[in-house]
């Protein structure tokens, strides 16, 4: 079981809501993950609009909503953002993003220690999204970050995990848990992070955008198990030395 | 009277709370946040609170994301 700030979950895939191109779409990606913790990011109504209202069709007892404060640039419109967000729904959970940069959204290391250090003061349970940085991963956890969620590579590129050395150094030292955000693109991604011993991964952009979201929703739940059962069982030593499986002796009769 | 609200200029009557103002668009208050001239109102006060001339009104609520805009 995945246990995040005492509270335990089924499933190590956390999906986001964003990108889809229907709300019924999200709802049968989402279900087919089986994930049962879902990002959402919180904007101004739509004043002209009232029925856009994506996250209606989602059951609130059946999932978490787990809000992020996407766009802020710094830690005080973070702040803000995490206020509305309990405002909004009552919970304490945040994914922090900071984000300054709109050309990489990468996120800014120093904003995001301050902010969490001052939510989690506040009372909030703080996921924040950070580059993969150990020792930032280990800050992070000193002033109380419930989760580190470094990135694999730039949110939105499917390009899997180019962070792979300084994400195993994380998942090494951490004693919350990992969870691997951004940039995953295909269920391999996934696979290797679990492989890796990473505690969940967080996918939105592969699922959404894809030609069938139900069906990659379902890839990334297959990936993210069996990465999960080979890190459980232990993976072989790697080496640039060749080592034989079929035994040596019994070969006289060619020589 | 006017409002701004989420950046545009809305006619309200006096005496408009925020509760009345929110189901006069249209909309359902449950899960929605409110900044009043930058401080949250808690949902418990909606129906108490009223809505003042030129006050800057942010209508908040959850939309479909994951990571960044």
């Amino acid at each position: 079981m995945l246990e995040i700030a005492g509270h335990q979950f089924g499933s190590r895939l956390l999906v986001g809501t964003g990108k889809f191109s229907s709300a019924d779409q999200m709802q049968a990606a989402i279900n087919a993950s089986g994930s049962e913790i879902v990002t959402v990011a919180l904007r101004r109504v739509n004043l002209d609009d009232p029925d856009d209202d994506i996250l209606g069709v989602l059951e609130e007892d059946k999932y978490l909503f787990l809000p992020n404060t996407s766009g802020a640039r710094n830690a005080e419109e973070a702040i803000r953002l995490a206020n509305l967000a309990r405002a909004s729904h009552g919970g304490e959970w945040l994914k922090l993003e900071v984000t300054p940069d709109p050309r990489t959204l990468l996120p800014d290391p120093i904003e995001t220690l301050r902010a969490t250090d001052l939510l989690v003061r506040d009372g909030f349970k703080v996921l924040p999204y950070m580059n993969a940085d150990p020792i930032l991963a280990l800050r992070l956890q000193d002033v109380g970050a419930a989760a580190v969620m470094p990135l694999g590579s730039l949110i939105g590129t499917n390009l899997g995990i180019q962070t792979r050395m300084q994400v195993e150094i994380i998942i090494a030292q951490a004693n919350v848990p990992v969870i691997v955000d951004a940039g995953l693109g295909a269920p391999s991604h996934a696979a290797l992070a679990m492989e890796l011993g990473a505690d969940a991964v967080l996918v939105n952009t592969a699922i959404a955008v894809s030609g069938d979201p139900v069906g990659m929703a379902m890839a990334f739940a297959k990936g993210v198990q069996s990465g999960r059962e080979a890190f459980n069982a232990g993976l072989g030593m790697s080496s640039v030395d060749a080592s034989a499986s079929s035994r040596e002796a019994g070969l006289d009769f060619l020589r | 009277m006017e409002v701004i609200c989420n950046g545009e200029k809305r006619e309200v009557q006096p005496g408009t709370s925020v509760d009345s103002f929110i189901r006069d668009h249209g909309l359902d208050p449950k899960n929605m946040a409110v900044e009043c001239d930058g401080v949250i109102i808690n949902a418990e006060q909606f129906k108490d609170y009223l809505l003042q001339d030129g006050m800057v009104v942010e209508l908040i609520r959850f939309v479909g994301g994951g990571a960044s805009c």
